[in-house]
């Protein structure tokens, strides 16, 4: 069966998805996700689909059963290098990925993960995490 | 209206999808529609092939190029026998689902084309009609 690969950078977890999804694989890619995080104790998921031209209802629900998923595992998740036609129609499907931090590019995204999780705060509050999020 | 090519494509399995979209974006590059316009076509499509193999087991597509008015456009026709659809009305409204989806499905991809049309029967199937103009008007 096809996989995407999912590549362990420091804290973060890296996937290109290079391929154009189907419903099955990209149910495949979720749960291997969640079950990297949960493995790997990764703080931030990475998903660059600047490769991909499609992203329909289903897609997109993936991308944020992702999100929300690793957001209780304790990592964040960044979707970057989102194609103009696709974010376009993504709109104008009613789907605006609610929950799911975006970036321009990979680059970029890696900043916003940083940042997010506080990699590079004050040495004094590393240890415990600056902010307690209560909701 | 005239049509210029026909063609048809058999949907039974989840990976006929993949190169069902690929058959629609090779349509659509002919024509030389805008990869904006081709993106909004080929969503809409994938919609409607989801939900004929999801709640009718499959179906088949035809696909034609058509011309009206000196303007090129794709025409997609999906056709199951399926159980069909019992209140039309309410399965075209956001958010509505008698699967576990985000009932976006229908009235997204209706959103994304220039025509739409849906005509079904319950215990005989469901036939969604689609068109989109190579300017996307």
């Amino acid at each position: 069966m096809d996989r995407i690969p999912i590549l362990k950078m420091g804290p973060f977890l890296l996937v290109t998805i290079q391929v154009d999804l189907y419903d099955r694989l990209a149910l495949t890619l979720e749960n291997d996700l969640i079950s990297m995080v949960s493995k790997t104790g990764a703080r931030g998921v990475l998903i660059d689909i600047s490769a991909v031209s499609i992203v329909d209802s289903f897609m997109g629900r993936i991308l944020g059963n992702i999100a929300s998923m690793s957001r209780i595992m304790d990592a964040e998740t960044v979707v970057v290098g989102m194609q103009p036609a696709v974010a376009i129609t993504l709109v104008e499907l009613g789907l605006t990925l609610q929950g799911v931090y975006t970036a321009l590019d990979v680059e970029k995204g890696m900043e916003l993960l940083q940042d997010k999780i506080g990699i590079f705060e004050d040495p004094e509050q590393e240890k415990e995490g600056p902010d307690d999020s209560d909701d | 209206m005239i049509v210029m090519t026909k063609d048809t494509m058999q949907i039974v399995r989840e990976q006929d999808v993949v190169p069902f979209r690929n058959r629609v974006r090779e349509m659509c590059t002919k024509i030389g529609m805008s990869l904006v316009n081709q993106t909004k076509l080929i969503t809409a499509a994938s919609e409607l092939v989801r939900n004929m193999l999801k709640y009718a087991n499959g179906g088949k597509v035809v696909l034609e190029t058509i011309s009206k008015n000196a303007q090129a456009g794709i025409r997609l026709v999906f056709v199951d026998e399926g159980p069909g659809i019992a209140d039309i009305h309410q399965a075209m409204r956001d958010g509505f689902s008698t699967g576990k989806s985000l009932g976006l499905g229908l009235p997204g991809a209706k959103r994304l084309v220039n025509e739409f049309d849906i005509k079904s029967a319950t215990g005989e199937g469901t036939t969604v009609t689609i068109i989109h103009w190579k300017n996307g008007r």
